[in-house]
């Protein structure tokens, strides 16, 4: 004779919530303690080098969005294709990163940012030097493990909650 | 010389003022009414950020933190949230019984306080038959429940109205017959009597009893796991789903007083009320109460929502028969044994509980295990 249901799953349960109770929060309070993402993320925007960029379009043929549009022109005294615009709808744009696996030339990255909503529809729609890497714009390590070991290492938890007090 | 004050005592009809009072009747009335509104205004704010800080620790997250030092602010915050909120009343409601329902609602949570002793013979009236005012008072606050349901003219408020009504029903009787068997025991009816009998918390002399009430209350403020009439899945907010503003504040208002008020009675009836060591009496009443209700917060993040049918069937098939029992035991004990020592009687009631509870358990299965399909 099994004596199973007599109230132990009670205590049992009551056991782990008071254990939770006293262990620590394992959330991070977002806006003051920040944890490290991974260093091969594919944030919410794309980095463009003009330097790299030769104007081939694989970024734009590859992008299953149709979301990069690149206009080139022929600069006939160098013998080679300049780019006059290279315009990215991130509001398509849905971070698979083909574009950067795609690109021949090294000169697309993912961003490493996540912050990076807009008010309007418009703001959305970058182009040219809105593109370029800057210190508010980083690159992700993603496709690119050169660009990954400069990235701090990611943090899955902060190791003690500190609550802010006013 | 205490049987011959608590012969006194039961034989007045009531014992309205304190024999030591310095003033008159209205002097005592005013002070303690505007005392008991205060307190238990404080208590729900405090209980609030008891509830939400030790909910959030439980489930690994820290609670509201931003209001004033360590979040104490936010009950404030959220009270004038909700004034400053408008104030809608459905087209096709019935204006008056919407307009009611709160009132209804919170009149009888606090006139619960009325009689709870707050030290020896601190207590708005000292009714002799106290208990039994608790347990009529409180079903008052049902009607206001239904009222709500019935009056805003929606089908998610009335089916968590009607569900309110089904469980409040059916755990009365449990719950009553807690209250006897502690009734048995003290030998009176005035909670003040029954803090007084206590030399021993009864909790120790009427386990079984402790755990059918502290159930059956939890089922009756609906209190999770029991907060089916409430249940967001299923029917948004159930019977205060059309409320918003002023209104709404006094429903939230009134689930919190309720928590307090059974948890004040529990305090009362089974963990000796005001008498403890070192603190002022009132102070130890508080604490009590926040103990009961860490309790109670306790089970809430612990337990998941029980199904309707499986309300009932606990209600009905386990609650039931075992207060039924546990009032025949208290009997026959008060009976055949008045003179027998506390400590042996302990220890056969704490037994007695065990048994019957375990042997319950296997009769007794809630939901019947899974169907495989």
């Amino acid at each position: 004779m099994k004596f199973e249901r007599y109230g132990i799953g009670l205590i049992k349960g009551m056991t782990v919530t008071i254990q939770h109770l006293l262990r620590h929060p394992t959330v991070s309070q977002f806006p003051e303690q920040r944890l490290n993402i991974s260093r091969r993320t594919r944030g919410n925007e794309l980095i463009w080098n003009r330097e790299k960029c030769t104007g081939c379009a694989t970024c734009a043929k590859t992008c299953p969005q149709g979301a990069i549009e690149i206009v080139t022109s022929t600069n006939l005294a160098d013998n080679k294709y300049e780019v006059e615009t290279y315009r990215v709808d991130t509001g398509y744009c849905i971070q698979c990163g083909l574009c950067v696996e795609a690109c021949p030339y090294d000169a697309l990255f993912m961003g490493y940012s996540f912050e990076r909503a807009k008010y309007r529809r418009g703001d959305l729609v970058q182009a040219d030097d809105e593109l370029l890497e800057s210190p508010e714009r980083p690159a992700s390590g993603y496709f690119h493990p050169e660009v990954a070991e400069k990235l701090p290492e990611q943090t899955l938890l902060i190791d003690k909650i500190v609550e802010k007090r006013k | 010389m205490a049987t011959v004050d608590f012969i006194v005592q039961n034989q007045l009809p009531m014992q309205v003022v304190p024999p030591d009072w310095p003033g008159g009747y209205w002097w005592h009335w005013l002070f303690f009414t505007v005392v008991l509104i205060t307190f238990t205004l404080i208590m729900v704010m405090g209980v609030i950020y008891v509830e939400r800080r030790g909910l959030g620790r439980m489930q690994s997250r820290l609670g509201p933190n931003r209001v004033g030092p360590f979040g104490l602010l936010q009950p404030v915050a959220d009270a004038i949230k909700v004034l400053l909120k408008e104030n809608i009343v459905p087209d096709k409601a019935d204006k008056i019984v919407h307009w009611l329902a709160p009132v209804i609602a919170f009149a009888p949570v606090l006139m619960i306080f009325a009689v709870v002793p707050f030290q020896n013979g601190a207590l708005l009236a000292d009714l002799n038959i106290g208990i039994l005012y608790v347990v009529a008072i409180s079903s008052v606050a049902t009607v206001g429940v239904f009222m709500a349901g019935w009056g805003s003219s929606n089908k998610y408020s009335l089916l968590g109205a009607m569900r309110n009504v089904a469980a409040v029903v059916s755990y009365e009787m449990p719950l009553v017959l807690a209250i006897i068997g502690v009734v048995l025991v003290a030998g009176s009816l005035s909670m003040n009597q029954i803090v007084l009998s206590q030399d021993i918390p009864f909790i120790l002399f009427q386990p079984l009893g402790f755990l059918i009430f502290f159930a059956a209350g939890c089922a009756e403020i609906n209190r999770s796991p029991f907060d089916l009439m409430e249940a967001d899945q299923e029917l948004v907010a159930g019977f205060h789903t059309e409320y918003s503003g002023m209104k709404f504040a006094m429903f939230y208002l009134v689930e919190y007083a309720e928590a307090i008020a059974i948890s004040a009675i529990i305090t009362t009836l089974f963990l000796g009320g005001w008498r403890g060591p070192l603190l002022p009496p009132w102070l130890w009443v508080i604490v009590k109460i926040f103990v009961v209700f860490f309790l109670m917060v306790w089970t809430r993040s612990t337990f998941p929502r029980v199904r309707i049918d499986q309300l009932m069937a606990l209600a009905w098939k386990f609650l039931f028969p075992l207060a039924l029992i546990n009032l025949f035991v208290t009997a026959i004990q008060v009976l055949v044994w008045p003179d027998a020592l506390p400590w042996v009687l302990i220890i056969i009631n704490i037994a007695i509980m065990v048994i019957l509870v375990v042997s319950w358990s296997k009769f007794f299965k809630l939901g019947w295990g899974r169907l495989e399909v």
